[in-house]
């Protein structure tokens, strides 16, 4: 019996902690159920690793994703947790960390803890700076200790205030995975004295991620947006109802030309991928009663503000394999994982890049004309999709395969155009050497000039800190080396240890560039 | 006709040679001859013989014989045409593999490339949203000094490129005159001080140290002084038996002027550096410490150790 026996192994497992072992046990029961129902097209797909469900479970009982709209219930108590409105600062902290509770998403904690200094700055009245310094860095603890999820993200900024300066200040001296944290950056609203501040703590522990935040509002409607889990950009209210990813490398493989996979086996595989979308939203919409939750009750969420995640990775092998056929045998297409190793290619070339443009270009087009039965103004998001722990081979969205990656500059430059398509979000990591934590100046100048250049988000890890980003999220280096002897209390690491292991993004070997007085190092 | 440089390598993006994000532009050549130079290959420049061309496992080589060759006389300071030939390397093709490095009988390099002042402009155009400014360094920059005046004149007189600011980061060799045609133009040096005896100093490059002390103090005077450099190799440079001395001199150097600590390490270096001593963390950090007790301020320590 493999149910049993997977059931053993979770309830006998040395390492899980209680709380683990019945999140997972409830992800088997939901997988002994049938899978809902799709066409043997679809399942074949899914089988050849061409189209992906991120494993969110064969009954989809939750969105995967849930922005609920923290302010109006900050505003209004809640009947259903028979809470009055909040009156004070720690009335808001108080209601928030209970709402917390409630807000379901893939992973079973939210994904999205609000816009907080947006949610908290009305209530600071009359506190002074070290009052509030004090009641925020113990609840900056609280979320990291019962909420342990990396996915779990906090959005501050663009305007200056004494909270996002606050929460700048504790996230860098405690240096937790919990929560992710986005800074939101408006040329025209942001202090320049500010986004310094967040350049100096990506230096110090690659935390904030910067949103382009312009770009984001004009994307969503006046009721707002967030950025939660690792860099999705999804309407507030509203949330993901869940995401399938395409794996472009795949569909690349099964063409025969660029023209054809322009015209014959992008579009085929969309449309399979579609039949999934739709599928899986049809359970959790029709089936599932989620939408009959206090949360839409109570208006923190509406429905009609959730729409399915099109997302998207493999960008990288696929313009290499891409580029490869006409002179190539299909025979070797296969085994270019590693085609630009010297530095040709995807990300390097001129060629090759303006075909990933052309690729970008062509999804975007079909997911802007393709209508959907849940989803935001009828569609689909866009979403270049940062990688899982299961991905060997291939490279997460668009980016840039790993340990090819030219100097940031190119690297900015390289992926910049990509950025206006992905609509639900898009994370280009840079890696930069450790020579920038003596020089936040030179991190600041090197975000101002990617957002302006039509980057959507920023991030950077910064060589060799302890804290960094394994495909989307946020770990400590040092839990994934104790991971495997000892379990973690975070449920991320686990991941992050797999992923670690499968793209060897750790592994890289540092290259040094010698400079007589001061060397470079690169990673 | 335009000037030309002799470039070696431009890096579009780096934290540490001057203030912010730098695009910093290295040029071949060097008039010193330090024997602890991490990259020996930039000091002479290629003469042009041939013999690294047969040995290029990618044919990114190639020798030229062209009429209009450019090549640039550290005499004149300046790009003259002459008629000879001229090696032509492919970037595109090269595997970085440094056999040609090995087989030089000048320990120099053919993988240089020439850049009109238009060409570098394009360049620093093209990376301009991403960085503070640009600086020049070597090799030793101001040994092609009319390049380098010309490209910050062009910068300062543009209208897009003016906020950039331009540095050079130099080994102090350059004489007043020179220094005065730069300064107009110029927002910062960082000078290297490789020791404090005039022995010392002729032992490790091979020239005197007047000169640089007259460019620190001529630098400081026109408030052009961005930092001081000390690389420090434990045994061989004399910091730590002139801590006095030193720490007085750069004690009545203008308060903003960094003074910047540099650990000796033994990447690239020749055969007798690499018998030096490393330098540690804890080295550098006894160091700052006796110049921190001397009054000295505004100490920078290094980025990382390798
Ligand atoms: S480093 Fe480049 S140019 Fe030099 S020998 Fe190797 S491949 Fe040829
Ligand atoms: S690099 Fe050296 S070997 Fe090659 S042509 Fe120049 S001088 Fe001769």
């Amino acid at each position: 019996m493999a149910l049993q026996d997977n059931i053993v192994q979770i309830v006998s497992h040395p390492q899980l902690s209680p709380k683990q072992k019945s999140n997972n046990l409830a992800l088997e029961a939901e997988n002994s159920l049938p899978y809902v129902a799709v066409s043997e097209q679809v399942n074949n797909a899914m089988t050849d690793g061409i189209i992906c469900d991120m494993f969110e479970g064969h009954a989809p009982f939750k969105p995967r994703y849930v922005l609920p709209d923290y302010a109006k219930y900050l505003q209004q108590g809640s009947e259903y947790l028979e809470l009055a409105p909040a009156e004070d600062f720690d009335d808001a902290l108080n209601a928030l960390t209970i709402l917390y509770h409630h807000v379901p998403s893939v992973t079973n904690i939210p994904v999205y803890l609000g816009q907080l200094d947006g949610l908290l700055m009305p209530f600071t009245l009359g506190l002074d700076n070290d009052a509030i310094y004090r009641k925020l860095k113990r609840f900056w603890i609280l979320l990291d200790r019962t909420l342990p999820d990396a996915f779990m993200h906090v959005n501050i900024g663009p305007t200056d205030n004494i909270i996002c300066r606050t929460i700048l200040r504790i996230d860098a001296e405690l240096q937790q995975i919990a929560p992710n944290l986005t800074f939101m950056y408006d040329p025209a609203v942001t202090p320049d004295d500010l986004l310094l501040l967040a350049t100096t703590n990506i230096c110090q522990c690659s935390k904030p991620h910067i949103a382009n935040y312009p770009l984001h509002a004009e994307t969503f409607d006046e009721r707002g947006f967030g950025i939660v889990s690792c860099y999705n950009a999804l309407p507030l209210a509203g949330g993901a109802n869940t995401l399938v990813r395409l794996n472009l490398k795949q569909v690349a493989i099964k063409a025969t030309s660029i023209a054809d996979f322009f015209e014959q086996t992008l579009t085929h595989y969309c449309q399979l991928t579609y039949e999934l979308i739709e599928a899986r939203s049809a359970f959790l919409h029709q089936q599932s009663h989620f939408f009959d939750s206090f949360l839409v009750k109570e208006q923190l969420i509406d429905e009609s503000r959730f729409a399915p995640m099109f997302g998207i990775y493999g960008m990288a092998e696929a313009v290499n394999i891409l580029q490869a056929l006409p002179t190539r045998g299909l025979a070797d297409v296969g085994s270019t994982n590693s085609v630009n190793q010297s530095g040709n290619g995807y990300g390097h070339e001129l060629e090759a890049n303006e075909l990933g443009l052309r690729i970008s270009a062509a999804l975007d087009k079909i997911v802007k004309s393709t209508p959907v039965t849940y989803g935001y103004k009828g569609r689909a998001l866009l979403h270049s999709q940062s990688g899982i722990s299961l991905d060997k081979g291939v490279t997460p969205g668009v980016r840039i395969p790993y340990g090819t990656e030219p100097d940031p500059i190119s690297h900015i430059q390289a992926l910049a155009k990509h950025h206006q398509y992905y609509t639900a979000g898009i994370s280009d990591i840079l890696t930069i050497d450790e020579t920038v934590k003596s020089n936040p100046q030179a991190m600041f100048q090197l975000c101002k000039g990617a957002l302006s250049s039509g980057f959507r988000e920023f991030t950077a890890n910064v060589a060799n800190n302890d804290l960094v980003r394994v495909t989307g999220y946020m770990v400590k280096r040092s839990d994934i080396e104790t991971f495997k002897q000892c379990g973690s209390r975070t449920n991320t690491t686990g991941l992050a240890a797999e992923a670690a292991t499968n793209t060897g993004i750790l592994q890289r070997q540092a290259r040094v560039i010698a400079h007589e007085q001061s060397p470079l190092v690169y990673e | 006709m335009s000037k030309h440089a002799i470039v070696s390598q431009i890096l579009p993006f780096s934290c540490v040679d001057g203030p912010g994000s730098r695009l910093v532009i290295f040029l071949q050549g060097c008039n010193y001859q330090c024997k602890n130079c991490h990259n020996p290959h930039t000091i002479s420049l290629c003469d042009a013989c041939g013999d690294c061309v047969e040995h290029c496992p990618e044919q990114a080589l190639t020798l030229m014989a062209s009429q209009d060759a450019l090549s640039y006389d550290i005499a004149l300071q300046g790009a003259v045409v002459k008629e000879k030939s001229h090696i032509v390397w492919n970037s595109s093709l090269c595997s970085q593999c440094d056999t040609c490095l090995a087989v030089c009988p000048k320990k120099s390099t053919p993988k240089t490339s020439n850049y009109t002042i238009e060409q570098m402009l394009e360049v620093i155009s093209s990376q301009r949203h991403f960085i503070d400014g640009i600086t020049v360094s070597g090799g030793e920059a101001s040994l092609q000094l009319p390049f380098v005046i010309e490209l910050f004149k062009a910068i300062k007189s543009s209208e897009h490129l003016s906020h950039l600011n331009c540095m050079i980061d130099t080994n102090g060799s350059l004489p007043p005159t020179g220094w005065h045609k730069l300064l107009p133009f110029l927002d910062g040096a960082m000078v290297d001080l490789k020791a404090w005896q005039q022995d010392t100093h002729h032992y490790i490059t091979g020239r005197d140290n007047h000169p640089v002390f007259k460019s620190i103090e001529l630098l400081a005077q026109h408030h052009k002084l961005y930092e001081v450099r000390l690389l420090h190799i434990p045994g061989i440079t004399d910091y730590d038996v002139e801590i006095n001395a030193l720490a007085t001199y750069l004690q009545q150097l203008p308060s903003d002027t960094r003074v910047k600590l540099n650990a000796f390490h033994h990447h690239g270096v020749g055969q007798v550096a690499s018998t030096w001593p490393q330098c540690t963390q804890a080295d550098i950090e006894a160091l700052a410490s006796q110049l921190t007790q001397r009054g000295v301020s505004n100490i920078a320590l290094p980025a990382l150790y390798i």
